[in-house]
């Protein structure tokens, strides 16, 4: 493992009556793409805003580099921020709002314009030096504010729901882009963001956090097919979950039975470690792994579950089924587009869901 | 497509004559040859050439221009300051401060001048152009304040932030970023106060002492001997450079 590049051990904060970060404890790596994802008020932003030095702990300890930044103000930490507003200076201009962190730190003056001329090349705004922000598109604005940050060579770049602002074709192509220069550079990127897609896109690693607190720490690929809670699984994503308690256990394999399934069936999954018959546990699936079929046969899957289709929605590239399972269960299932010949099925229509017991994430209470 | 009605064309003819046809007549009328100044006799500029003889108006003149400066520096600098305090590091006791800083809006003037003449005697201070300069900063402070609170109120606070970040200290994240911003809201609010001190009668009359004269209380006294075309000619230029002044300030503030 890499030397950690940002420490927060044990960090609290609270606004007001609200714990808004509550013991948080992370270590991010040198030169990795880190996201922390949480809905609003989950404590995401306030640990940011820490860690740039407009707010401070009022519990626990924040290393960057290794050497504690308690008490060092914004202006003297290793660590720059990409604003979610962008707060480019509007009455600098491009190159001007660039070299502003290079004159605070007295680089030397022909040394800035090379500087600034490297970062307008990074991100690709060459000609554009002496355009004011309000002469700039969205994306470019966004282009500027990173050169902004990035210029001043961070020990941490800091990006504040770096995409929001920018419509959805944009987001995708900056998606890229972000993680390209990231990886040029070779930076510590911290990422703050409440959209699952853009974390996973970009992040080496995700932390999830709701409500102050860390859910998860992992791989893109950990939290979106191993997520250790229920609200994990349902942030990152659609997932469709079942609640229910374990009946048997067999070897790796146990069964769930539950109330809202249809009589008489019951699911097959893996067996979450530590738990027996009779414990809690929730079956999370992921509506793209469900196969759909008009045949009852389990032809080599585990499962099968009756079911009838409420809705039908085509969106191109797939098209997204919402199952009535039961009266209180209601599942819903991707199909990707393959082309002629696949068989679609109208609202109304009886069909079966099909899945492998391997594909299915259940977790026990 | 708004359509243009004869009643509402009529109705913004009559507002502005209502508004502006005395100050033409008064203008024009600084141009009549006559002495008596009711019926055209012709023009002239023999009023304003006796203006310009005039050393006592001479010395109005400058004493006006010299409070108007003084005291427009003045609240310019407390407003800028009080504003940023109000508006960018909460205190308890904010709102009752805050609007007692505005009062002087909205009391009569004429409580303010003797109010200001009173504590002028009271702490012995004698009336000269000093005390003039004092009470027209005092009426000007809170008009600074409103004009420069409420740019400042429109500026994203990420942007002082986004400055600190990128290394500077506190006062260079004001005077680099924070200031340059307030600088056309600071002159709309320079020309605004500079204008009214230079038309303030009232206070005015309150706080000067022997040898103050500003050029309205010049103007008064001119009037107490009779109207004469004079006093159309001066006040025709009066009119014309508040007006002027006045435009300026609504432009810098509209940037």
């Amino acid at each position: 493992m890499a030397e950690p590049s940002v420490e927060l051990r044990e960090v609290s904060k609270r606004h007001g009556d609200t714990l808004a970060v509550d013991r948080l404890s992370l270590t991010i790596r040198r030169g990795e793409f880190f996201s922390i994802l949480g809905p609003s008020g989950s404590g995401k932003t306030t640990t940011l805003r820490m860690l740039a030095g407009f707010e401070s702990p009022d519990a626990g300890d924040i290393l960057i580099d290794g050497r504690s930044v308690r008490g060092v103000p914004p202006n003297r930490r290793p660590v720059n921020l990409v604003f979610q507003t962008y707060a480019l200076f509007p009455h600098l201009t491009v190159a001007g709002n660039i070299a502003f962190g290079l004159e605070m730190r007295r680089v030397p003056r022909a040394d800035i314009a090379a500087r600034v001329q490297e970062a307008l090349d990074m991100v690709r705004l060459q000609g554009k030096q002496d355009r004011l922000p309000a002469q700039l598109s969205g994306g470019e604005q966004q282009r500027v504010a990173l050169a902004r940050a990035l210029v001043n060579r961070p020990a941490v770049l800091l990006l504040d729901e770096p995409l929001g602002a920018l419509d959805q074709q944009l987001r995708a192509d900056m998606q890229v882009e972000l993680k390209t220069i990231q990886e040029r550079v070779g930076l510590t990127f911290i990422c703050v963001t409440h959209h699952q897609e853009e974390a996973l896109t970009m992040s080496d690693r995700v932390a999830v956090m709701q409500q102050g607190r860390l859910l998860q720490v992992g791989s893109p690929r950990d939290i979106y097919e191993a997520p250790q809670s229920a609200f994990v699984a349902g942030f990152i994503g659609i997932s469709n979950s079942l609640a229910g308690r374990i009946e048997t256990v067999n070897g790796a394999r146990c069964t769930v039975r539950a109330a809202d399934l249809p009589s008489g069936f019951s699911v097959v999954a893996r067996c979450p470690v530590g738990a027996g018959v009779g414990a809690q546990a929730t079956v999370v699936l992921r509506p793209e792994r469900i196969h759909l079929s008009a045949d009852v046969q389990l032809n080599g899957y585990d499962n099968v579950l009756p079911a009838r289709v409420s809705k039908a929605i085509y969106n191109g590239s797939e098209t997204q089924y919402v199952l009535a399972l039961s009266d209180r269960l209601s599942w819903q299932v991707r199909v990707p587009n393959i082309g002629n010949g696949q068989q679609r099925f109208q609202p109304g229509t009886p069909v079966f869901l099909r899945w492998h017991a391997d594909e299915a994430v259940v977790l026990s209470e | 497509m708004v359509r243009r009605t004869p009643w509402l064309l009529s109705a913004s003819v009559a507002n502005l004559c209502f508004l502006y046809a005395p100050i033409l007549v008064l203008i024009l009328f600084s141009f009549n040859a006559s002495r008596l100044s009711a019926a055209w006799q012709g023009f002239t500029l023999e009023w304003y050439r006796l203006l310009a003889e005039d050393e006592a108006l001479r010395l109005s003149v400058w004493n006006s221009l010299l409070v108007a400066l003084v005291s427009t520096l003045v609240a310019t600098g407390l407003g800028v300051c009080a504003a940023i305090g109000l508006e960018r590091h909460p205190f308890r006791g904010q709102k009752v401060v805050e609007s007692a800083m505005l009062l002087p809006l909205v009391i009569p003037e004429i409580m303010m001048g003797v109010s200001l003449m009173l504590f002028f005697l009271l702490v012995k201070l004698p009336l000269s152009l000093i005390t003039v300069t004092i009470g027209h900063a005092a009426f000007n402070l809170p008009i600074v304040l409103v004009i420069v609170r409420a740019r400042l109120r429109k500026l994203d606070p990420s942007l002082e932030e986004a400055a600190r970040d990128l290394g500077a200290t506190p006062w260079q994240a004001f005077s680099r970023v924070t200031l340059p911003l307030l600088v056309p809201a600071m002159w709309g609010s320079v020309l605004l106060a500079f204008t009214i001190s230079l038309d303030d009668f009232i206070v005015t009359f309150f706080t000067a002492g022997p040898g103050s004269t500003t050029l309205p209380l010049y103007v008064y006294s001119m009037v107490k001997s009779g109207v004469t075309p004079v006093i159309n000619a001066l006040s025709a230029i009066l009119v014309v450079v508040s007006m002027t002044l006045i435009g300026a300030s609504l432009a810098l503030q509209r940037r």
